[in-house]
């Protein structure tokens, strides 16, 4: 979801490995650990326990394979990132090494003399998710009680820091009529910039559609609400908006294309072309254990199965737009079409769309029941 | 909390530079200069790169202006225009700090 724009111009990459530039972004997954429980989490169903995570030695080698091999923004999440007792010395190594660090975090778990000492250590960037406009939907969606609360401190801590602030508010349909409200919080928090998302449906967010799913005249109130925003507070808030998913006519750019621009590194070290890449049964992963990160990125058959368009089918092989969607998302083409291969069903020239729009008209008009929250047990 | 609700306007008489969290690096890979914020990374041209320096938060865009003028021996107003009109685009991202 992250949205980094493209640089402008870029050189060639290292003559052996033709056509594939080298990666600008690295989000370190570094636990799957998290006191919250938003039902729409983009970690994996299966999370991975504190035992299996790599080491602090191990994050920072990471950091500097990823340093070397051109990436410039390192972003620090998890689960809950501040869960690593580490976390400082972590940002540290990182910004030594010149990536720009950026912690995306529930707040819960900083303390003020933490965010001082993340300051110290030279971190660029916080970015604070907020659940809701107030503590009774916050708490509600994140299934924590006082997370509300601590969050406001996190964002007070962190101006008087002078680090700059980002809100991320992940929408769906709970919480969506809150949006003014969300932007109006943003900018008394003294955020710069907001990052509005609606939820995707993937993993956890998949077992709460009927919870979460908009309805379409929500889709069209959130377009309308962000575009006058923008107008609004041009210069004041910077706005990046991921509108709905499945109630758009042409599928997102899942990860501006795979493997061209980001890479994630799990809790355990496995490297994914994006977070939920692991839904996908075919793909094998490899591991910054066992085998350099630039070797993974430039020759892992994880990277390169849906690398370029060689691999698309009809409809996407002779679309127009193949250059611009790249086929949409891998994994709902995985999770719907049941072939990783497929066009994005959203799509509006997929044979699946009229599925896909029903479906979701049938969880917007459902009646919200109780969240399936995210959890470390099996269910 | 102190959120700046409004925009600036930029102009001749501003003092800026880079607020925190952003910054110019060079980006030996690619062999280029990036300007890094908030999930955004610019790649930026001579030109782009000799603004960026010149806004050390001292001198007002019309210092620089009047300098780049003299070194490059162009017309000061289309100068002026570029580099308001650059520096403006920066303002409206959140990237500056503005002094005056």
């Amino acid at each position: 979801m992250t949205a980094i724009q493209s640089l402008e111009r870029t050189t060639a990459a290292p003559l052996e490995t033709p056509r594939i530039l080298p990666p600008m972004a690295l989000l370190a997954e570094l636990t799957h650990r998290c006191p919250l429980a938003c039902p729409y989490c983009s970690n994996p169903l299966e999370l991975t326990g504190l035992r299996e995570e790599l080491t602090t030695e191990e994050w920072i080698r990471v950091f500097a394979e990823a340093a070397a091999l051109g990436i410039l923004h390192l972003h620090l999440s998890g689960g809950e990132p501040a869960s690593r007792r580490d976390l400082v010395d972590l940002t540290k190594a990182a910004a030594n090494l010149g990536l720009y660090t950026n912690l995306i975090t529930s707040g819960v778990g900083l303390t003020e003399g933490r965010v001082q000492q993340l300051s110290d250590a030279g971190l660029d960037h916080v970015q604070l998710s907020l659940q809701g406009a107030n503590a009774t939907m916050a708490d509600h969606v994140g299934g924590y009680r006082g997370g509300y609360e601590r969050k406001m401190a996190v964002a007070d801590w962190v101006r008087q820091a002078g680090i700059p602030l980002t809100v991320n508010a992940v929408c769906h349909k709970q919480n969506m009529d809150q949006l003014d409200e969300m932007l109006d919080l943003a900018v008394r928090l003294g955020a710069r910039r907001i990052e509005i998302a609606t939820v995707q449906f993937h993993g956890w967010a998949e077992r709460n559609r009927e919870a979460l799913m908009p309805t379409q005249e929500q889709v069209e109130r959130t377009n309308a609400t962000v575009a006058a925003a923008r107008e609004r507070l041009k210069g004041v808030l910077v706005i990046d908006y991921v509108p709905a998913d499945h109630h758009s006519t042409y599928p997102k750019a899942c990860m501006g294309g795979w493997g061209r621009i980001g890479l994630n590194v799990e809790p355990s070290g496995e490297v994914l072309p994006c977070h939920a890449a692991s839904t996908i049964p075919s793909l094998r992963f490899d591991n910054v254990r066992e085998r350099p990160l630039a070797d993974i990125w430039y020759r892992g058959d994880a990277f390169n199965a849906f690398r370029g368009d060689a691999w698309m089918q009809e409809p996407c092989r002779s679309c127009e737009r193949k250059h611009i969607d790249f086929g949409g998302c891998r994994c709902q083409a995985m999770a719907l079409a049941g072939d990783a291969a497929a066009t994005d069903p959203v799509c509006i020239r997929s044979p699946l769309r009229p599925m896909l729009e029903t479906a979701a008209a049938s969880d917007g008009a459902a009646t919200p029941g109780a969240f399936v929250y995210r959890t470390m047990k099996p269910q | 909390m102190n959120g700046e609700t409004s925009a600036a306007r930029i102009d001749g008489a501003t003092i800026a530079k880079l607020a925190r969290g952003v910054r110019l690096r060079d980006d030996a890979v690619r062999g280029q200069q990036v300007l890094l914020a908030p999930e955004r990374a610019m790649a930026l041209d001579e030109i782009a790169v000799k603004i960026v320096h010149a806004l050390d938060g001292a001198r007002s865009i019309d210092a620089i202006t009047d300098a780049f003028a003299a070194e490059f021996g162009a017309p000061r107003d289309q100068i002026a225009g570029d580099v308001i009109a650059f520096v403006q685009e920066l303002s409206d991202r959140r990237m500056l700090e503005i002094l005056s």
